[in-house]
């Protein structure tokens, strides 16, 4: 079984803006271990002929035009911000940053 | 505040030490579209007005990638002799900032579209090879406007995001480490960015506009004891957009580090932050493990592989390669090696080019932005190119000019009037009334005027003593308020004296 230490699941929750308790932490820990067991089951039944499959659609090249078109006004865009100031979306100050 | 940090001198750090440069180039393209969606890319574009789900990263929205972009990074590629991947991915790169709505940036990371390639830059002289490790594409982030009392991150009570920008593709040209420049490392940076951007322009795949962001410039710098071979810690500066503040950044990074280490403290790893009005670096945050980034391959976008003939086809159709480009320019134009290596160092090419294609004369194309306007960029501390002064400003002028409505005296100040934004040369000789004085009555008088007030200059003229009409030349013109001909002045005055 792969460890994954209390550490590393509150330096994954830091890195995804997850607030974990002490005891959330405990409780997760071994369960992402077992998750991590589970998937590397995977390993064993892959050969060395099996490529990793990032996704499943045989497609390469799907590309689009390069022609602009309309997307949503300000007003639209901006509808679901908790907060705007001069059309534009209002965010709490960046801490710990620069 | 902090103390500012101790410095060495250049001359000393350059003895001791020996730098390591690494320089990050994100390049905006110009295509009509973002990279992922078919919101328009307008420069200065009210805010939020060139927006829709994808990129503000809305749920359920799908992107799909912009296939003249993706055609723009081969070119790029090829220009920069890389090879071209047969097949990558996009990847996300996870983390958390308001400029980037979707918590991920899409982008590429261990399938480049482009990599080990190389380029050549001269400076004084000497060529240096600076190689290409990747270019790769992916997407730029909105911008943030910091409200608070400082307008710095520091210290802002709460930021204003505009996303127009998030989602313009972009491309990332990192070089390996550069080494070997010695004392040339903070020319060899400035020239390897000016490089980019005249490639770049004659690609034709980007304004490079680095005043409007369209190329930025991140430095990585590091500093190894002399003759020791091998790489010191490295700090990446960022936010370097301007030719003369790569120079600048370089020298001053180089300064900073080789204080530190011979007072024998470390240099952190860390990004730094430039500041163009002090000219020094702070310190940012340190640098993130790649893996806190937890790249993964992009699900929502299929893989790209450009096939041979499409890659050939585009080999076929690259401009002619730069340094062949500048040769046949050279010829061309009649500059000498100094001349045009000048040119090239002041980041002037495609300006003269340019000037020279809207009608001047290439002698007269290279006098003007390679002193009366490297003057002012200069004492301004701006790049020529942003200077506000176009190629057909130029070009105009000089015209006016050669038609004898200005002399040069009088095309400086229109220059002065064009740099303080009153709008064109010809609006700027009207409104600021600069036109000579073409009517020969006036010109007339104030030469016989010139010549009473002065009888014994005009005495020595009339002895043949021809060199003394400068003098006469001087009296019109001061009455003239330099408003008259020079050249005309000086054959009136001999018409009327010998």
């Amino acid at each position: 079984m792969p460890e994954i230490t209390r550490e590393e699941v509150r330096h994954l929750a830091d890195l995804a803006r997850i607030d974990l308790s002490d005891a959330e932490l405990d409780h997760l820990a071994p369960q992402l271990a077992v998750i991590l067991d589970s998937i590397r089951s995977i390993s064993d039944v892959a050969a060395d002929d099996i490529p990793p499959t990032s996704h499943p659609l045989p497609l390469t090249n799907v590309f689009r035009e390069d022609v602009a078109r309309p997307g949503l006004t300000a007003e639209e865009a901006l509808s679901g911000a908790p907060q705007v100031e001069d059309h534009r979306f209002a965010v709490p100050r960046i801490l710990g940053e620069e | 505040m902090t103390a500012a940090p101790a410095l060495m001198s250049f001359e000393e750090a350059l003895e001791r030490f020996d730098p390591a440069l690494g320089l990050e180039v994100h390049v905006e393209l110009n295509t009509a579209s973002k990279m992922f969606c078919g919101c328009a890319t307008e420069f200065g574009a009210p805010p939020n007005t060139q927006v829709c789900p994808t990129c503000l990263g809305l749920p359920g929205a799908m992107p799909v990638v912009n296939g003249t972009a993706v055609e723009s990074a081969i070119r790029i590629g090829l220009a920069l002799n890389c090879s071209i991947a047969p097949w990558c991915r996009f990847a996300r790169k996870n983390y958390f900032y308001p400029d980037m709505p979707k918590n991920f940036q899409t982008s590429q990371y261990d399938e480049p579209i482009a990599f080990d390639g190389w380029t050549e830059v001269e400076v004084d002289g000497e060529v240096f090879r600076i190689d290409i490790e990747r270019a790769h594409m992916e997407e730029d982030t909105g911008k943030s406007l910091h409200v608070g009392t400082s307008g710095r991150i520091h210290g802002a009570d709460y930021s204003l995001v505009d996303y127009n920008r998030a989602g313009i593709p972009l491309i990332e040209i990192v070089t390996r480490p550069i080494r070997g420049t010695g004392d040339k490392a903070p020319l060899v940076a400035k020239a390897y960015v000016a490089h980019l951007r005249e490639l770049l322009l004659g690609l034709g795949v980007s304004d490079v506009r680095m005043e409007q962001g369209s190329l930025r410039c991140d430095v990585n710098l590091s500093l190894a004891p002399s003759g020791a071979g091998t790489l010191g810690t490295r700090t990446e500066t960022k936010n370097v957009n301007s030719l003369r503040s790569v120079e600048r950044a370089v020298r001053y990074e180089i300064g900073r580090q080789a204080a530190r280490l011979v007072d024998g403290e470390r240099v952190v790893q860390e990004t730094r932050h430039w500041h163009e009005d002090t000219g020094i670096t702070t310190a940012g945050r340190e640098k993130s493990d790649a893996e806190d980034y937890r790249y993964f391959p992009e699900p929502d976008l299929v893989p790209v592989a450009p096939d041979e003939a499409w890659v050939e086809r585009l080999r076929a159709e690259l401009p002619e390669p730069l340094r062949e480009h500048r040769a046949r320019l050279q010829k061309e134009w009649g500059f000498s090696d100094l001349e045009m290596r000048d040119t090239v160092g002041a980041g002037a090419l495609h300006l003269v080019e340019e000037t020279i294609a809207a009608g001047a004369s290439p002698a007269a194309a290279r006098k003007w932005w390679l002193s009366d306007l490297a003057r002012r960029a200069n004492e301004r501390g701006v790049d020529l190119a942003d200077l506000g002064v176009s190629p057909t400003d130029v070009a105009r002028v000089q015209q006016l000019v050669d038609e004898g409505k200005v002399n040069d005296k009088l095309a400086r100040q229109v220059f002065d009037g064009v740099v303080a934004g009153e709008g064109t040369p010809d609006e700027v000789v009207a409104s600021r009334g600069l036109a000579v004085v073409s009517d020969e009555g006036a010109l007339s008088e104030a030469v016989d005027r010139a010549i009473e007030g002065n009888p014994d200059v005009a005495a020595k003229i009339r002895d043949g003593k021809v060199a003394a009409v400068g003098a006469l030349i001087g009296a019109v013109m001061k009455e003239m308020r330099g408003q008259a001909d020079a050249g005309r002045v000086r054959e009136l005055i001999l018409e009327k004296l010998t």
